[in-house]
């Protein structure tokens, strides 16, 4: 395997854990902020707590991406970092917004339905923005006047295709939070929340499958040479597919508690089986343009001398690491004093 | 405004912003620790209170600091797209790292906070420590990347492409542990200081003696002495740092001392404005051979002048009255913890006196103060460079337009939370008033 093959993998993994538990986080401050009123089901706590402990970690991976980014392909950071300009700068002030809220929604309670409705709006915003990136490298939003790129922002905001990934990406948030909470609820056992959610989860599913073959035709009118790729896919594409119902239909069944493996949780797992598989086949598809038609691995690539010396860093890291995150998934994930405090 | 000077501002804006919450971010978890450990070691509950009252606050300048540590990130490659592909090609490691500095921060910082009550003693201090360790590893390992701007090493530039490049050699450039040691100190300096003019507050508030006044005089006298102790401790470092400018920079020691003739026995000036018509620094307080002496220890020592260099390469003169206002908040603050101390523990007084709590209440914004001076110093001083003698900051620069209006919004995003942490901040502390008697105010959550 090539030094640049594993560079774009290590990206990718970035970008996947990103995705999910950003959209899962995202998801969470917005139906925090629709149960607002529910005083009785709990809702809110639920979505609450998940949120406190991991938003920082998540907030950590954005700094993750820029960073395995810029230092495996510092080429594509030129043009990434001068056409993202505007809009990465939109989010970075929505993302400001909404971390400080949410730290300051813990302490001190008087605030607490404003600092939801702020963390469940831009709970929204961020992820229809961040997915502009995609159809960016695809190619056809990027001209350049007097030899400076420029992103055409018109042409973006009035795309079919864009808009479709900005329905993707909203309703995808809004299904697999909603499929964590009712799992989170689930092991929780608050009976009403987990009742909301999973009839959220029923609702959002079938609009999620729907929004992901609208993006696909949009793609073949507008990214054509990336339509055509992906079908070299399609069994990849298929498995997706396939993981969808079983997570669907697993979450229509009856659900009761006391099994090894209880039922929510094997449909969050098939859910995010679904969204891996495709992001594979999408990111393979993509290879090797890391912006279509300008920028590929190849030429993006960093020095070879540093990406050795990076990789020796990310084993030894990771090693590191990885004993805090186990024990920070016991600590939140698992404990069960503190998935069944009182609020 | 020209682009480049509005780039330049919203970084500056967004660094000048997170410093603040960053510094304090590092110094707060070593005070957290101290008081964790003065507690276990001496039973006294008013520590364990200490710790849990800092972490709060801890909390909330997280609350910001991780955000917009993210954006001064993400805000490098967007507006400084030149500088960071040189950095991607050569120095990249220190990014790399920090980041498993920062998940090792937030990780155990969300464990502190989060699972308080459910950790051993132990586990408390290691938890703690670790947040220490990755919030001074994050501010070392982005001084980095600043050393490597003043003294790059480790590639060569043949034909505009990077080639032989050894990212470890970059990595220890010169300048690096010299400065990053600066930064850390400073950082615990701030710390502490800030720490001893919130006791130092609460105790002109309270009742003389009572129970309160003597729960916040050990914080004070906590602040003091750790504060004292890294202000000494930066001054010295301050010192190599000054040397390592002689020796790596010489034009930005010139432009800091104002300094026009090269010259052996060269005289320090103190205060004054730089005039560069006359060539000469104004109204200063000069002292002679002292500078020779700072550079090299010794009298003799050659001083390059700006002179020696064409105009063009000049850094802004201004630099002078910054780098006097660092130098001189530093040895305010050697004194004010030295005289805290001793007044307690050597002379046996049992009280400060009212005047003397003043200034103590003014030791953490001066900390503060110096911080921003110093960075704006080793910054700007560094113009019209980005990359020493390498890289121009206007070749760096973003060629995109629309800049102005997002220096605009970043100012009032900043301005408005500004405000809103230091509501936070009062209204969470009115809300859960100290009752050390008891103990056990903390139960609300």
């Amino acid at each position: 395997m090539t030094d640049t093959l594993i560079a774009s993998i290590l990206l990718w993994a970035f970008v996947i854990i990103y995705s999910v538990a950003a959209s899962i986080d995202f998801g969470a401050g917005f139906w925090s902020m629709v149960y607002l009123n529910h005083e009785k089901t709990k809702a809110t706590n639920i979505a609450n707590r998940y949120l406190s402990p991991s938003w920082e970690v998540t907030n950590v991976f954005v700094v993750l991406i820029v960073v395995a980014l810029v230092t495996f392909f510092p080429g594509a950071t030129y043009t990434l970092g001068t056409v993202l300009l505007i809009p990465g700068s939109i989010v970075l002030l929505l993302l400001l917004i909404r971390s400080a809220f949410m730290v300051f929604s813990h302490l001190v309670q008087k605030y607490n339905k404003l600092l939801s409705v702020v963390s469940g709006i831009t709970g929204i915003l961020i992820p229809a923005l961040l997915i502009c990136v995609l159809p960016i490298t695809e190619g056809g939003f990027i001209a350049r006047f007097q030899g400076v790129e420029q992103l055409l922002l018109t042409k973006l905001l009035t795309s079919p295709h864009v808009l479709s990934y900005i329905g993707l990406a909203i309703t995808s948030t809004l299904f697999l939070s909603s499929l964590l909470l009712t799992d989170y609820s689930f092991v929780s056992k608050e009976r009403e929340a987990f009742a909301i959610y999973r009839k959220d989860a029923l609702i959002v599913g079938p609009v999620t499958l729907l929004m992901a073959v609208l993006t696909l035709q949009t793609m073949h009118l507008e990214a054509d040479w990336l339509y055509r790729r992906l079908f070299a896919h399609a069994p990849l594409l298929l498995a997706s597919g396939v993981c969808f119902f079983v997570s669907y239909i697993v979450l229509l069944l009856p659900q009761q508690r006391g099994r090894v493996i209880h039922l929510p949780r094997i449909s969050v797992f098939f859910a995010i089986l679904q969204y891996l598989l495709a992001s594979y086949a999408y990111g393979a598809a993509h290879l090797p343009y890391i912006v279509y038609p300008e920028v590929t691995i190849e030429s993006g690539f960093t020095h070879p001398s540093t990406f050795r010396a990076l990789f020796v860093s990310y084993i030894v890291g990771f090693a590191i690491l990885i004993p805090g995150f186990i024990y920070f998934w016991r600590m939140f994930m698992k404990d069960e004093s503190y998935l069944r405090q009182k609020p | 405004m020209d682009d480049i000077l509005i780039a330049r501002s919203t970084f500056g804006l967004t660094m000048g912003f997170h410093i603040i919450f960053a510094s304090l971010g590092v110094g707060l978890p070593l005070m957290i620790l101290a008081a964790e450990i003065l507690y276990q070691r001496t039973k006294d509950k008013d520590y364990e209170l200490m710790a849990k009252r800092w972490t709060k606050g801890q909390a909330i300048l997280l609350g910001v600091a991780i955000p917009s540590g993210t954006i001064a990130g993400v805000q490098l490659s967007l507006l400084w797209p030149g500088f960071m592909e040189i950095v991607g090609k050569v120095i990249s490691l220190p990014f790399q790292i920090e980041i498993f500095a920062f998940f090792l921060e937030a990780l155990f910082m969300s464990i502190y906070v989060y699972a308080a009550d459910r950790l051993s003693p132990f586990m408390r201090i290691i938890s703690v420590f670790l947040v220490l360790l990755g919030a001074t590893a994050s501010a070392v390992l982005i001084t980095n990347v600043h050393a490597f701007e003043g003294t790059p090493t480790g590639f060569r530039i043949t034909n505009g492409e990077v080639t032989d490049v050894d990212p470890w050699a970059a990595f220890f450039n010169p300048s690096f542990l010299v400065t990053a040691g600066h930064v850390t100190v400073s950082a615990y300096m701030t710390g502490a200081f800030m720490i001893a003019t919130i006791a130092a507050f609460k105790m002109l508030r309270a009742k003389h003696l009572g129970r309160e006044y003597l729960f916040h005089q050990k914080a004070l006298l906590l602040g003091l002495i750790l504060g004292g102790t890294f202000s000494l401790l930066t001054a010295l470092n301050g010192h190599e740092s000054a040397q390592y400018l002689h020796r790596y920079q010489p034009e930005k020691l010139a432009a800091a001392e104002g300094l026009f003739e090269t010259q052996p026995y060269a005289p320090l000036a103190i205060g004054g404005i730089t005039d560069p018509e006359t060539k000469e620094v104004k109204y200063a307080i000069e002292i002679p051979w002292l500078l020779s002496f700072l550079a090299a220890n010794r009298f003799d020592e050659v001083v390059v002048g700006l002179n020696d260099f064409p105009e063009e390469e000049w850094p802004p003169l201004f630099i002078h009255t910054l780098f006097n206002g660092m130098v001189g908040i530093g040895s305010l603050l050697v004194l004010v913890g030295f005289v805290g101390f001793a007044w307690k523990k050597l002379l046996k007084k049992e009280t400060f006196p009212r005047w003397a709590m003043w200034i103590f209440v003014c030791g953490g914004p001066l900390a503060l103060l110096g911080i921003e001076f110093g960075w704006v110093f080793a910054c700007t001083g560094r113009q019209p460079w980005v990359i020493y003698h390498v890289m121009k900051t206007a070749e760096a620069a973003t060629h995109s337009e629309g800049l102005g209006l997002f220096f605009i919004l970043f100012l009032l995003v900043y301005l408005a939370l500004a405000v809103i942490t230091l509501l936070v901040f009062y209204s969470y502390f009115k809300r859960h008033p100290l009752r050390p008697l008891d103990g056990k105010e903390e139960t609300v959550k």
